[in-house]
């Protein structure tokens, strides 16, 4: 048993894939925190997929991919925003028109690549184990900023989040803060991106906060709770997936999705017990 | 509960008082998208009034408040909030919005949603230190909600809830407090609570500006009324709500006069199902408890 778990740290791309994960998982766990009180899930998915016109753009100007990913992701959040605000549009309608053109585009620029090139599968369902020391250098950097961002900005965020409307009337500047919470969850979904992939991000950033919101009454446990399964499912996921030769990022999924769907059923099984349901209104 | 409606503390009706101005208004209009919902809107509020909002549904209370608030830019004409540009002064302002569109599954405490009082004035920079917890723990003494700190908000009562966002307000220290329907939907001994803490913040020198459809709610609890219905109808005393010409220019075909008493349908509401008759006015007794 022993062995099975440390056998695998000889390998420096195992080690390297651990230390992403840890890193992706805590990320996406404080930003998914806010984006399952803000109901944004959907918004998440949109931007991860308008991710990928950046990630073949890049690759076919040979440059580094984090900066294509990011402009492609930051812009098309930006412009959600823009657009449900400025649009008589309701927003899920500027996300389903964005995010299907963005994720076109990406389809239409790899079909002009000559040849077949199993990386950019990589980023629509993940390479993790692929992880080399300059991207993880580059994903520290960024997981450092969007963390230091939420850490000043943490109790505008949550004012914010809560009650809008008292925010803006308060002073707190409620629209740019939700500008700059879009670019957030953008830079989070690209430092996610070579671990998990396009498809699976939004799982990375939803799942483990659902599961804190399902358990937590409090906005600090909910956190608490959301970094304690987004940083642990990773890592069971890794060695599963190495045990079991499978998808390194789907495994993760899985697990995550495991964790949540535990934590209903004892939620829903303290509920029965209790004779009722809590007091959720 | 006790069956003691009538608050000793129920405050008197006024006139709109002479002296310092806190909210004032020239020749505003505003609207949504294309949509005009307040014309022409010439109005005063007095630094320490204790104002009621009041009209039909649509009829623009709730944009004449958020306009106060800074939340809405009006098309034309001109906003001073304590003698300032709305938005300049917001942190001598507290807005608490309806309590239906608040999520009360959100996990926050009673404490913390009093402490997001104080967020405003620390800054992105400052963390809540001795001076805010005892600010807040002061506000929820006020409120009567201290025992209740530590608890989730959707495990309130709906007095409970608005005593919450109140002691937010009061933990803010502002001059000015704007509430978007602060007494409905919860019953008439509930109210007669909040309105007491309102009346105190009022007698202390705040200004206090609230919406309401509950005209008996607003003719028992407030001194001065405000009425509005696409630009403003009436301003002034209490002693206004019993001048039908009043109600009938407020409500137009929504009041219904029967001898001495008009009573108010209010097709386009959104709480009440079950029925069209909104509240009766004149209506002495239990009117307002569902």
């Amino acid at each position: 048993m022993i062995d099975a778990i440390v056998a695998p740290l000889a390998f420096g791309f195992f080690v390297r894939a651990l230390a992403a994960a840890t890193i992706v998982g805590l990320v996406c766990a404080v930003v998914g925190s806010y984006m399952v009180l803000r109901g944004l899930a959907f918004l998440g998915d949109a931007i991860s997929h308008s991710a990928f016109p950046g990630v073949v753009a890049a690759y076919l100007l040979k440059g580094p991919f984090y900066i294509g990913a990011a402009i492609a992701a930051v812009g098309t959040a930006l412009a959600i925003g823009w657009v449900a605000r400025r649009g008589n549009l309701r927003g899920d309608t500027a996300i389903g028109v964005l995010f299907a053109g963005m994720f076109a585009l990406g389809i239409f620029l790899f079909s002009l690549i000559p040849n077949y090139v199993g990386d950019l599968f990589g980023f629509l369902f993940g390479q993790i184990l692929g992880i080399g020391t300059n991207d993880l250098i580059a994903l520290a950097v960024l997981a450092v900023i969007v963390l230091a961002t939420v850490g000043l900005l943490w109790k505008e965020l949550l004012y914010a989040t809560f009650d809008p409307l008292g925010a803006a009337a308060a002073g707190l500047p409620v629209s740019r803060l939700d500008y700059l919470f879009l670019a957030l969850i953008a830079l989070t979904i690209v430092i996610s991106l070579q671990a998990v992939g396009i498809i699976l991000v939004v799982a990375m950033l939803v799942t483990p906060a659902a599961t804190g919101q399902l358990l937590a009454r409090s906005f600090g446990r909910l956190v608490a709770v959301a970094i304690a399964i987004g940083v642990g499912s990773p890592i069971i996921g890794l060695y599963l997936s190495y045990w079991a030769n499978a998808a390194s990022g789907a495994t993760i999924v899985l697990v995550e999705t495991a964790v949540f769907l535990g934590a209903l059923a004892w939620k829903g099984g303290m509920r029965s017990a209790r004779g009722g349901p809590g007091p959720s209104h | 509960m006790t069956a003691e409606w009538v608050h000793p503390a129920a405050p008197e009706p006024a006139p709109m008082p002479e002296g310092p101005v806190a909210v004032r208004l020239r020749d505003v209009s505003a609207g949504y998208g294309t949509q005009l919902a307040l014309r022409d809107v010439d109005l005063e509020i007095a630094t320490g009034s204790l104002l009621a909002i009041f009209g039909p549904n649509g009829g623009g209370k709730t944009t004449l408040i958020k306009l106060i608030a800074g939340l809405l830019k009006p098309w034309s004409g001109t906003i001073e909030v304590l003698g300032a540009p709305p938005g300049r002064t917001a942190r001598r302002i507290a807005y608490v919005p309806q309590a239906e569109l608040v999520d009360w599954s959100f996990p926050v405490s009673v404490w913390n949603v009093a402490m997001m009082g104080r967020y405003p004035m620390l800054g992105p920079f400052r963390q809540p230190g001795k001076a805010d917890r005892e600010a807040v723990a002061a506000a929820l003494e006020r409120v009567g909600m201290l025992a209740q700190a530590k608890t989730q908000i959707g495990a309130l009562s709906g007095g409970q809830r608005r005593r919450a966002f109140l002691a937010r307000a009061i933990a803010a220290n502002v001059e000015l407090y704007l509430l978007d329907e602060p007494v409905t939907g919860v019953d008439v001994p509930t109210q007669e609570d909040l309105m007491e803490l309102l009346t105190r913040e009022s007698d202390a020198g705040r200004t206090v500006v609230a919406t309401t459809h509950d005209l008996a709610a607003a003719s028992r609890h407030f001194r001065q009324v405000v009425g509005v219905n696409r630009g403003i109808t009436a301003a002034g005393g209490t002693e206004l709500l019993a001048d039908p010409d009043v109600l009938a220019r407020t409500y137009g075909g929504h009041l219904l006069m029967l001898g001495d008493r008009g009573m108010v349908l209010d097709d386009a509401h959104h709480h009440d199902a079950e029925s069209g008759v909104e509240r009766h006015f004149h209506d002495p007794g239990d009117g307002g408890k569902r």
